[in-house]
């Protein structure tokens, strides 16, 4: 129970942090991509800041074997720059620069009632079904 | 520099921060929303947990323009083409690569992972080069 409370509650505060950082705006995120001109540096200010955060807390407990709750602590092991790590950044990084999305802004941009990030998040659905499936 | 915004991306990093840390506290997973979304779709394991996060990705923005009233700004490309093969784009890399802006961005560079620099970079840098090619077609100014 108190795990799914703990989910819940940790969504609420990162959608509350996006809205703040300015991310869930797509405009803004492209004015970050775009280098040349007019470039908006905020998004290295929001990554920042979150690492601040999170980098000594990681490091502190990078031994601990299980969860204040008594949940397992499964950590990504993969050390090897493969094939797929490449390709797939650099396909999330056109479909970013298409649209100024990507998956946290996305879901929470349903908040904004904008039909048509329904229909970003539908093709995000499809592109990891053609991961799964093909 | 135009429409930068240092102080409430900080401010919204470390509230991001937070997050992350309380998620991997209680449940020890990381809060990679790309993984999160993937699993809630098509995998059992902690399915009505990880719901409940990106519920409250939704929830964290409502809670936050109802509390505060300040105005929603949100301005995105009227091309359906654009977001439907952005949508495609960011689904399919980000699963194949294990991770987009929260997974690798925040998670895995604070855990110094390689991989994670290394897609960061790279995901960073293909963004750029496509914003500037759709500059050049007008789309973006």
């Amino acid at each position: 129970m108190s795990e799914k409370l703990f989910s819940l509650l940790s969504g609420i505060i990162f959608g509350i942090g996006l809205v703040i950082s300015g991310m869930t705006n797509p405009e803004k995120v492209i004015g970050f991509l775009s280098l040349t001109y007019n470039w908006d540096a905020s998004l290295i200010f929001v990554m920042g800041g979150a690492i601040v955060v999170t980098a000594p807390v990681f490091f502190i407990l990078k031994n601990k074997t299980s969860s204040s709750l008594g949940l397992e602590i499964k950590l990504p092991q993969k050390k090897d720059l493969d094939k797929n790590l490449l390709l797939g950044s650099s396909l999330f990084g056109i479909g970013w620069g298409l649209v100024g999305l990507c998956p946290g802004p996305a879901i929470s941009s349903i908040a904004f009632f904008e039909p048509i990030t329904v229909i970003f998040l539908v093709s995000m659905v499809v592109g990891i079904l053609i991961n799964k499936y093909i | 520099m135009y429409n930068f915004t240092p102080v409430s991306a900080m401010l919204g990093g470390l509230i991001i921060g937070v997050s992350v840390v309380l998620f991997f506290y209680t449940t020890g997973r990381l809060a990679g929303i790309s993984g999160i979304f993937a699993n809630t779709i098509s995998s059992k394991t902690n399915r009505s947990s990880n719901f409940l996060f990106l519920l409250g990705l939704v929830l964290g923005p409502l809670i936050y323009f109802y509390t505060t009233k300040v105005p929603a700004n949100f301005k995105i490309t009227d091309s359906l083409m654009l977001i439907i093969i952005g949508g495609l784009l960011v689904g399919l890399g980000t699963r194949m690569c294990g991770g987009c802006t929260s997974g690798h961005g925040i998670c895995g560079i604070s855990r110094i992972s390689i991989r994670s620099m290394v897609a960061t970079i790279t995901f960073i840098i293909t963004g750029m080069i496509t914003v500037f090619i759709l500059q050049q077609f007008g789309i973006y100014k």
